[in-house]
């Protein structure tokens, strides 16, 4: 579904991603994981297309096709979603408006039909659940005063609307209290489909008990220097980020 | 970082068209004969044109503002043509009179004159360059007593209740323009609602300015009697020329005891090119008084003319009475604006509420520019200001001058602002969830002018929500 290859890309005139490989099937369940500044939110927004970051070198081909050509909103239209670390606000814009102008844009993309606010409104009951949140959510303002822990669900009750293809999650377990971790862990653990694929980007091990992933990457100064199975992520919470990083640098 | 915003086209003014018409415009030139022309012209009674004249010695001895916030060449009066009409426009009997042309030109606008078309529940005044061209829905309004028509018929058929009120908010020597107005003005909407009666419908006039180098000069007048209510709406859109237009008008609102006037506007005046050239010089004086227990509401929406000089006004004068003000004031490329409001609290515990949201893009320039004034006998006078700058890109700005002065210890006047960027993190968000750019930064701005939105009748908020989203267009990427 995805194949990164040998990608290079810098923030401002900084490089952040250094050569980083990485192939997700669909069905597959992968955690990358890695120190602070080695890279992990850079690859979630370069594969969303943020214009902020540039790509200097390599490719990324998704599904069969060159994503690095697609604008960030065709990226959406065909399945790739990312679940922010840091959700924006949009002051005096509904949250049920938003979702559903997302929601009917992704169908327009796939050449369904729109919906009407009605039947969108029963869709969102059903959602809704799935995250364990309130109506009220829908008729505040998209994130703007939202918790931390408000902000993360939303970005899930979106993942749970839009059924991604790909879905990234970026440090979507940071600012989460253990129930909220557990509600947004279960909701990916629901969503997951042998025909979708999830990258979830995090700092520490936590959340990876409640989301099993199949592979677990270690990022470290913008490349993939250990890859293993879910036992990977408990030992690097045994033994610490430097264990890799040494490692890294011996490979 | 920022490279995005900046990039697309702008999408071309949709209401530029020139209409074909043969006119009766009179040349160019301003003297005491040229308003004896207009006024004989329009078979005013002999007040009207003692009026116009007085009006016209005290604006030669006038000077335009330079205190405003804008830029721009010196105007050259004696260069304008000051009456420009439809030939065909006379005395209609009825609207299937009106030249098909000028039909065909309003409903290109959307706007349809002819009675079986109308706009359902909305009443319009149609007017073209100086002249009315037609009022919809006469009959039905006249049945509760409303009057709607044109200035110059009111002041053929209803001189006693223009004399009494023309002038009486916006006196001919209130300032340059309104002096030049209240000399020159060829037409305007009037509106009367008699006592307790709540109008059955939105009253609208629709201006168009078409002839080229005619300066517009119309004056609206609305009287609401006691405890009557009336919600007016005023649409406006030109031709693209590549001259300059002055439009120099005046509306005055009188709400007598208990009346309640609501007065909207979505204001699209060309506004010239993506460099600034041509478009109209929209200089307007617009101002309300209110009797004891009356409420005057405005409502703006200005997304059009190269510059905008206006302040829509209330003057609190009875006791209890209330001043609303709503706007949302979008510059892109050239344009620039300097508008806010001014509240004058003359009565006791009269209240007065302004939201100002100032949405700057490419190089425009957005002020507000805002007084609230408490006279020495408003006791508990009460007034809320919130003004709100948004700025879309770094090569535009917005400012803010708000004057407060308090002569009466019982009241509380408080003034809140703010300025917010649209953020590229915005915008990616948006487009992350599988939106447009255009429809990223058009919901954002709707969302920032969402408490001046809801003020707007249903169907003018669609067209305000549309319109910022043309102006706007181009102006991120």
């Amino acid at each position: 579904m995805l194949k990164i290859d040998n990608l290079r890309a810098n923030a401002g005139d900084k490089e952040i991603l250094k050569g980083l490989s990485l192939n997700v099937n669909a069905g597959e369940v992968h955690a990358v994981m890695g120190p602070n500044g080695s890279g992990k939110s850079t690859l979630a927004q370069v594969l969303a297309g943020n214009p902020a970051y540039e790509v200097t070198s390599g490719s990324v081909t998704y599904n069969g096709q060159d994503l690095l050509e697609l604008d960030a909103e065709v990226r959406a239209q065909q399945g790739v979603f990312l679940a922010f670390q840091y959700p924006v606000e949009i002051p005096g814009v509904s949250n049920a408006y938003f979702l559903r102008m997302a929601y009917n844009e992704i169908r327009k993309a796939r050449g369904e039909e729109e919906v009407d606010p009605m039947e969108f409104a029963d869709l969102m009951d059903e959602k809704l659940n799935f995250v364990e949140m309130d109506s009220a959510m829908l008729t505040r303002s998209v994130n703007t005063g939202f918790s931390g822990g408000e902000k993360k669900r939303n970005e899930i009750l979106q993942m749970a609307l839009l059924e991604p293809k790909l879905a990234i999650l970026d440090e979507t377990d940071s600012g989460l209290d253990i129930d909220a971790l557990r509600i947004v862990a279960d909701g990916v653990n629901k969503l997951k489909r042998p025909d979708n694929a999830t990258i979830v980007v995090t700092h520490y091990q936590r959340l990876l008990n409640y989301i099993v992933p199949d592979f677990v990457h270690v990022l470290a100064n913008g490349r993939i220097v250990k890859s293993g199975g879910k036992e990977l992520a408990l030992e690097l919470e045994a033994k610490g980020y430097d264990w890799v990083t040494g490692a890294g640098a011996a490979a | 970082m920022s490279s995005s915003i900046d990039q697309l086209i702008s999408k071309d003014y949709e209401h530029g068209f020139i209409t074909d018409v043969e006119t009766d415009t009179i040349p160019p030139g301003l003297d005491e004969d040229v308003i004896r022309v207009i006024s004989g012209k329009k078979n005013e009674p002999a007040f009207m044109l003692e009026w116009r004249l007085k009006a016209y010695r005290r604006w030669l001895s006038m000077k335009e503002p330079r205190w405003p916030n804008v830029k721009y060449a010196p105007i050259d009066y004696q260069a304008l043509s000051y009456y420009s009409a439809p030939k065909s426009v006379k005395q209609l009997q009825s609207l299937d009179e009106v030249d098909p042309e000028l039909i065909r030109t309003y409903e290109k606008l959307g706007i349809p004159l002819l009675e079986q078309k109308r706009l359902s529940g909305v009443a319009v005044d149609a007017i073209f360059d100086s002249v009315s061209v037609g009022t919809t829905m006469r009959e039905e309004l006249s049945k509760v007593g409303v009057i709607f028509c044109s200035l110059g018929e009111a002041l053929r058929e209803h001189p006693e209740l223009v004399e009494k009120y023309l002038g009486s908010v916006v006196p001919y020597s209130d300032n340059f323009f309104a002096a030049l107005n209240s000399a020159v003005f060829s037409d305007g909407s009037f509106v009367y609602i008699p006592k307790g009666v709540r109008c059955p419908m939105d009253l609208s006039t629709y201006f168009r300015i078409n002839a080229a180098d005619t300066g517009q000069f119309e004056r609206t007048l609305i009287v609401a009697d006691e405890g009557s209510y009336v919600s007016y709406l005023e649409g406006c859109t030109a031709p693209k020329r590549s001259t300059n237009q002055l439009h120099a008008a005046v509306v005055e609102l009188v709400a007598l005891k208990g009346a309640t006037i609501k007065y909207s506007t979505v204001q699209n005046w060309y506004a010239g090119d993506a460099e600034g050239v041509g478009g109209i010089y929209n200089f307007v004086t617009k101002r309300g008084k209110a009797a004891e227990n009356a409420k005057i509401s405005w409502t703006q929406v200005e997304t059009g003319s190269a510059i905008t000089w206006k302040y829509p006004s209330v003057i609190l004068q009875g006791d209890n009475s209330v001043g609303e003000f709503y706007s949302v004031a979008v510059v892109n490329n050239h344009q620039q604006a300097d508008t806010g409001t001014k509240m004058i609290h003359i009565g006791r515990n009269t209240k007065s509420n302004i939201v100002s949201k100032g949405i700057s893009a490419g190089q425009g320039q957005n002020s507000y520019r805002g007084q609230v004034k408490v006279l020495a006998k408003a006791e508990n006078a009460r007034n809320y200001t919130q003004c709100d700058s948004m700025l879309v890109g770094n090569r535009c700005g917005a400012h803010t001058f708000p004057y407060i002065e308090v002569g009466n210890n019982t009241a509380t006047v408080e003034h809140e602002a703010s300025t917010s960027k649209i953020g590229e993190d915005q915008i990616f968000y948006l487009k992350q969830r599988g939106l447009s750019a255009e429809q990223a930064v058009s919901m954002i701005v709707s969302g920032f002018c969402k408490e001046v939105f809801k003020e707007l009748p249903m169907e003018f908020a669609l067209e305000a929500q549309q319109l910022l989203g043309i102006t706007l267009e181009g102006s991120v990427g």
